[in-house]
């Protein structure tokens, strides 16, 4: 009886490595014309692809040293952007303010609701529907920015009045809430804006992720006569998880590199407003868009600069991203 | 024997609320919703609309939980908000594709597409988005010609030749790619034209476009060659096919569908981006077909300065919804023919 | 505990597709009743049928009547949920919770109905280990996840887990085709003890084991490829595989198809 069934299971896919190998010298063995120029040619792609990436990190970072060693501000911690005075002084905290605060009110709306209707998809929604409902939010992905930004400026923006009224007469006194009766065009309209933006982003890799919840571990909990919410909560979240994370932080790099959304819907200013209800703050890219017409040439470098922070803030959340996915398809491949 | 078990319910006959119940306390709730806010005197329906959604829930749990007991009642709380949230979210999506047909048709005329702003106001009637049309077709496809052959060679090399140090390198920074911002993109070529002390052109547009589509590309292109199955390869090897002609005659063909897909879907993404355009491309109100010289209009961008400069204007207001309609139109189009590519032209897998 | 299973007039689809045709049949308490019958007849499928599981794959539908002590499962207001509660499944492929450590496997039926003192808790789990012939093995590792274990203590977890529940029905879905032959001993063992307590339904590829573990033996069988699957007998075990009274049956177990 304890002699148990070690042996009957598969060894791990050791069998991939000679394949890998033998791959391997079929690029090494490439001595005809024809092999060795196609392989240098999609070689040189590939390292195309690289000193691209190269090539943004060392113009960006040589235009922004240009810029930043000339500041006479210290440029995080400055709460001002003048570049167009002598001596120039300009810093990024009431953009890093900004960019932060909208995408973590973005955050917090979008991934509940991306989470619960990712489940509809998977589980609630009635059967025929699923297709369907699934495409429309894939074309949803692809509504450009603009549009969601012009929209959210004539249609959304009008339409917020209610609401910050009523968040200021019950949550005013926590000072987040308070609203002074400016246009709605504040960090919670925009944070609104982008979670909407952002909802089919997290919507899709979720139900992927739900979807991929193995069956049998849901009839596991079924059989055991677990209602659908039991069910979901047994078989389907714990193997989400990781999932779900990944695809937040998906939906946070496009937040955070959101340009147009914003600056057709903030009306930015440049300082630090404590309530998410009075218009003002500004975020990096909309920076960058609203003030680089009437910007000179050191104008621009500082904006650089500030592309720059935005570009490390996104590389390190999609890096974060990418590496959660990364693991996750390791611990699921060890339990296949 | 526990005593737990002895607790159980001997009779399968879980008591059940009626089907129409959650539609009856969903009217219920809605009903003294009002009432409360007459009573009150709110006048935000949005605050109606909070109170009627919280006597819901509150009353769906109340009531299953007293007939059902607490587990039906967790059930039929989740399955609410799920529904909930189905709902809360077609509403802007339902508004926003709304607003833009109905506003949009209002301008939208072929003397609309066949002309371009001029010397019109924009805080005046008339003009059109040829130019911006034009000029978003230039430079997209000149992206796109740049962007294409390098995303599905370096597919290719991952897929087909690469299993060392540079491969990983590559599908590690193509993952980085894709998450750079259209406007970090914008400010790179940005860079380059103020060290060569260049005036905004359309072919500068299409050079942070390229960058910004090479990573789609080379994403979707990889799937679709990772499908391929081994045998088709090792067959056409056995046959002594040099590996070059196995990769063009056999694995490519066999794929194309998919990475045709993928290469539209790629140009419906980046047609509508405007940041890296307003930065490099500035916008133009006559026509100039030469993408190398001298401003260009986009119709994103267009978009977006008629929003922009309006003053308050119905008519600018008009030309951008007008606009928005024929972007969206020509994403939609776009995606729609390439997932029928995908779907007429998938490898039959035998399933 | 065990309680008898009545089925009348009983047919299954799978969206427009008839999967099983008026089938009627008895399973008695306390016994061991075997479904056998060549692959697509329809034996998994009825025996989904009986914990109202079909109805969970996409199209699946019932008509007909499966009566559990007189109460028919498919009533009016009856609640699947207790259904299956009623009637614990056991499925092919070991399916143990692999966010759940062993502990948590057993009690996870339990923890499910309701709250139970850790005490009482742990003594469930501990019997019911112990009817899956599993606690020697995993005493000392009840913290660890199940996923760690073998192959077959995999499915002797899932089989305490079903257990721990009390229910009046076991249904075993061919519960030792993914096992080597040692852990299918064990399995066959340990499904002749459970009888004593559970009335147990068990589908199964393999005649032998039929003829092993079961006292009662009922064979499937469909006319064609896309045709219903039927019953064609069910009796006792012994006279099944002795001297059948249709001659399909025989034809089956003689090996001469399927």
């Amino acid at each position: 009886m304890d002699i148990t069934t070690k042996h009957t299971e598969a060894p791990p896919p050791a069998a991939q490595a000679p394949a890998g190998t033998e791959q391997k010298r079929a690029a090494r063995g490439a001595t005809r014309p024809g092999d060795r120029i196609f392989l240098g040619l999609s070689r040189g792609s590939g390292i195309f692809l690289l000193v691209i990436m190269a090539a943004i990190a060392v113009f960006l970072t040589y235009r922004a040293s240009l810029a930043i060693s000339k500041d006479e501000a210290n440029f995080l911690t400055a709460f001002e952007w003048n570049t167009g005075v002598i001596p120039p002084r300009f810093g990024i905290a009431v953009l890093a303010f900004g960019t932060i605060v909208s995408s973590i009110v973005a955050m917090v709306i979008a991934v509940p609701i991306a989470v619960a209707i990712a489940l509809f998809l998977t589980h609630y929604a009635p059967r025929k529907l699923r297709g369907p409902i699934a495409y429309v939010i894939d074309l949803l992905a692809a509504v450009p920015s603009i549009v969601y930004g012009l929209w959210g400026a004539l249609i959304l923006v009008p339409h917020m009045d209610g609401l910050f009224g009523w968040l200021n007469d019950y949550l005013g006194w926590t000072g987040v809430f308070s609203w002074e009766g400016g246009a709605p065009r504040s960090m919670l309209t925009v944070g609104i804006l982008l979670a909407i933006m952002i909802l089919p982003v997290i919507t899709n890799v979720s139900r992927e992720v739900f979807r991929q919840a193995p069956q049998m571990i849901e009839e596991a909990a079924l059989a055991l006569g677990a209602t659908r919410w039991e069910v979901i909560r047994m078989a389907v979240l714990p193997f989400g998880r990781s999932g779900v994370i990944s695809a937040s932080m998906l939906g946070l790099g496009r937040a955070l590199g959101e340009t147009m959304a914003v600056a057709t819907v903030l009306s930015p200013t440049f300082d630090i407003q404590t309530s998410l209800l009075d218009p003002g703050g500004g975020t990096f890219a909309q920076n960058i868009a609203s003030k680089f017409g009437e910007a000179t040439e050191f104008g621009r470098d500082a904006l650089i600069a500030s592309g720059l922070v935005l570009f490390v803030i996104t590389l390190l959340v999609n890096g974060a991203a990418r590496a959660i996915i990364a693991r996750r398809k390791e611990y699921s491949g060890a339990n296949a | 024997m526990s005593t737990a078990i002895v607790d159980k319910p001997s009779t399968l006959q879980g008591a059940r609320l009626p089907k129409w119940a959650p539609y009856a306390i969903a009217g219920g709730s809605l009903a003294l919703a009002i009432g409360i806010g007459l009573a009150a005197g709110l006048h935000s329906r949005v605050q109606w609309g909070l109170i009627a959604a919280i006597l819901f829930v509150v009353g769906t749990y109340g009531i299953a939980a007293r007939v059902e007991g607490t587990r039906q009642a967790k059930d039929r709380i989740a399955t609410s908000l799920v529904w909930v949230s189905f709902l809360l979210a077609v509403v802007p999506l339902v508004s926003l594709v709304w607003v833009t047909v109905a506003r949009g048709v209002k301008v939208l005329d072929v003397y609309f597409l066949t002309h371009s702003m001029g010397v019109v106001a924009d805080t005046e009637p008339g003009g059109g988005i040829y130019a911006a049309i034009l000029g978003s077709l230039e430079q997209v496809g000149l992206a796109t010609l740049i962007a294409a052959p390098v995303g599905v060679l370096t597919a290719i090399y991952l897929v087909e030749y690469g299993r060392g140090n540079l491969s990983r390198a590559i599908t590690f920074f193509v993952d980085v790619m894709t998450g750079i911002p259209s406007i970090v993109a914008g400010l790179f070529i940005l860079s380059l034209m103020l060290m060569l002390d260049l005036e905004p052109f359309g072919f500068a547009g299409s050079l942070a476009l390229a960058i910004l589509m090479m990573p789609v590309v080379v994403r979707s292109t990889e799937e679709m060659l990772k499908l391929v199955p081994n045998e088709l390869r090792e067959a056409s090897l056995a046959l002594g096919v040099p590996k070059w002609r196995t990769i063009l005659k056999v694995v490519l063909p066999t794929s194309i569908g998919g990475i045709t897909t993928g290469i539209m879907l790629a140009i419906a993404r980046i047609a509508g981006e405007t940041a890296p355009v307003l930065l490099l491309v500035w916008g133009n109100p006559f026509i100039n077909a030469n993408p190398f010289e001298g401003a260009q209009a986009s119709l994103p961008l267009y978009i977006y300065q008629q929003y922009a400069n309006s003053a308050g204007s119905g008519a600018a207001y008009d030309r951008a919804w007008a606009a928005s309609l024929t972007l969206i139109a020509f994403v939609m189009i776009l995606n729609l023919v390439a997932r029928g590519i995908a779907r007429w032209k998938a490898p039959k897998t035998g399933r | 505990m065990a309680k008898r299973i009545d089925v009348s007039g009983l047919t299954a689809y799978y969206g427009s597709h008839k999967a099983i045709e008026d089938i009627s049949m008895t399973v008695e308490p306390r016994s061991v009743t075997a479904f056998i019958g060549p692959s697509g007849c329809g034996k998994s499928t009825f025996l989904r049928t009986l914990n109202r599981m079909h109805e969970v794959t996409s199209g699946g539908r019932v008509e007909g009547k499966v009566l559990l002590d007189d109460e028919d499962l498919y009533g009016h207001g009856i609640d699947p949920v207790s259904v299956r509660r009623e009637v614990g499944m056991v499925f092919q492929r070991p399916n143990p919770f692999p966010t759940m450590s062993i502990f948590d496997n057993v009690a996870a039926g339990l923890r499910l109905n309701g709250s139970y003192k850790k005490s009482e808790l742990s003594d469930i789990v501990e019997k019911s280990l112990k009817g899956a012939n599993l606690w020697n093995e995993v005493k000392d590792r009840l913290n660890k996840p199940g996923s760690g274990l073998s192959g077959g203590q995999q499915q002797r977890l899932c089989i305490a887990r079903a257990i721990a529940v009390e229910p009046n029905v076991l249904l075993m879905d061919e519960p030792c085709s993914a096992l080597d032959p040692i852990s299918t001993l064990a399995i066959e063992d340990l499904i002749g003890e459970l009888k004593e307590r559970f009335t147990i339904v068990i589908v199964t590829h393999n005649m032998q084991q039929a003829a092993r573990v079961s006292d009662r033996t009922a064979f499937f069988n469909l006319a064609a490829v896309g045709q219903p699957g039927k019953l064609i007998e069910i009796d006792d075990t012994e006279r099944i595989f002795s001297n059948p009274s249709v001659q399909a049956t025989e034809d089956y177990i003689s090996g001469r198809f399927g």
